[in-house]
């Protein structure tokens, strides 16, 4: 299935960015004209993989995050948020909810909350390479 | 990202305003951890009425502020989340740790 629209974001991995991320996928997605829910749904989840890139990936360093987002004729959107930072050792155990290497109040719960408001989510990673992390949602038909 | 603190006897209400990300989390936990170390209140309210989004780093912040008042003894509160940070604070299970929406007391407190 081919896309009917996409674009690609490439941003230093500063926190100022977070806002800026999340609110570009968002004005892109919203040509499909999601609910409000949606919407906050796909921003939270976009957040939460940008942070991770620029908290964890990147702890001690400005490297480059790489955002797609595709939509799609049958109302699906294609995420995919990409770093080459240090990478994760064990995908299993980050993926476990309130997991966190770091201190400084990071509640662990970026991944389940990744999880939990989007339908699908893929979280590749090679130590010392970066991670891929590619999130769907399928939105809800307009009557 | 913005806040206001109003206390009130006991009570410290910190009015949050804006979006509360990591970038902007920081600074938040500084300004509530100092008024409610110079406070000591009893009950420390998060009024979320005027933010527009939350992300986890919101979670952990409500988590640090927890553990701030929990040790000097006191209570934590959260009001006045929109159906979008209220799905992230169920996510998180904040119920546990803190009383949700208890609006009536915190209107009454701040007349």
């Amino acid at each position: 299935m081919k896309p009917i629209n996409s674009f690609y974001l490439k941003i230093p991995s500063r926190s100022a960015n977070e806002s800026f991320a999340r609110f570009a996928v968002s004005a892109f997605v919203s040509q499909l004209d999601p609910t409000l829910e949606e919407l906050s749904d796909i921003k939270t989840a976009v957040s939460e993989a940008v942070t991770n890139s620029i908290v964890h990936a990147y702890k001690n360093e400005i490297g480059n995050v790489y955002i797609t987002a595709e939509i799609y004729e049958n109302r699906s959107v294609k995420i995919r948020i990409r770093d080459t930072g240090c990478g994760i050792d064990d995908v299993n155990k980050a993926l476990e909810p309130l997991f966190t290497t770091v201190g400084g109040e990071r509640s662990g719960l970026g991944f389940s909350v990744m999880q939990s408001f989007m339908d699908y989510l893929k979280v590749s990673s090679k130590p010392n390479k970066g991670t891929t992390v590619i999130m769907k949602k399928v939105l809800s038909i307009k009557i | 990202m913005s806040v206001s603190i109003v206390a009130k006897g006991e009570v410290i209400t910190a009015f949050l305003n804006g979006e509360i990300d990591h970038h902007t989390a920081a600074e938040l936990r500084t300004t509530i951890d100092d008024a409610v170390v110079n406070n000591k209140p009893t009950l420390l309210v998060l009024d979320f009425k005027n933010v527009s989004f939350m992300d986890s780093s919101g979670i952990g912040l409500v988590m640090g502020r927890y553990k701030t008042i929990s040790e000097l003894g006191g209570e934590l509160a959260i009001v006045n989340t929109s159906p979008g940070i209220g799905k992230v604070m169920k996510l998180a299970g904040m119920e546990r740790l803190a009383k949700i929406g208890m609006e009536e007391l915190v209107n009454e407190t701040n007349q």
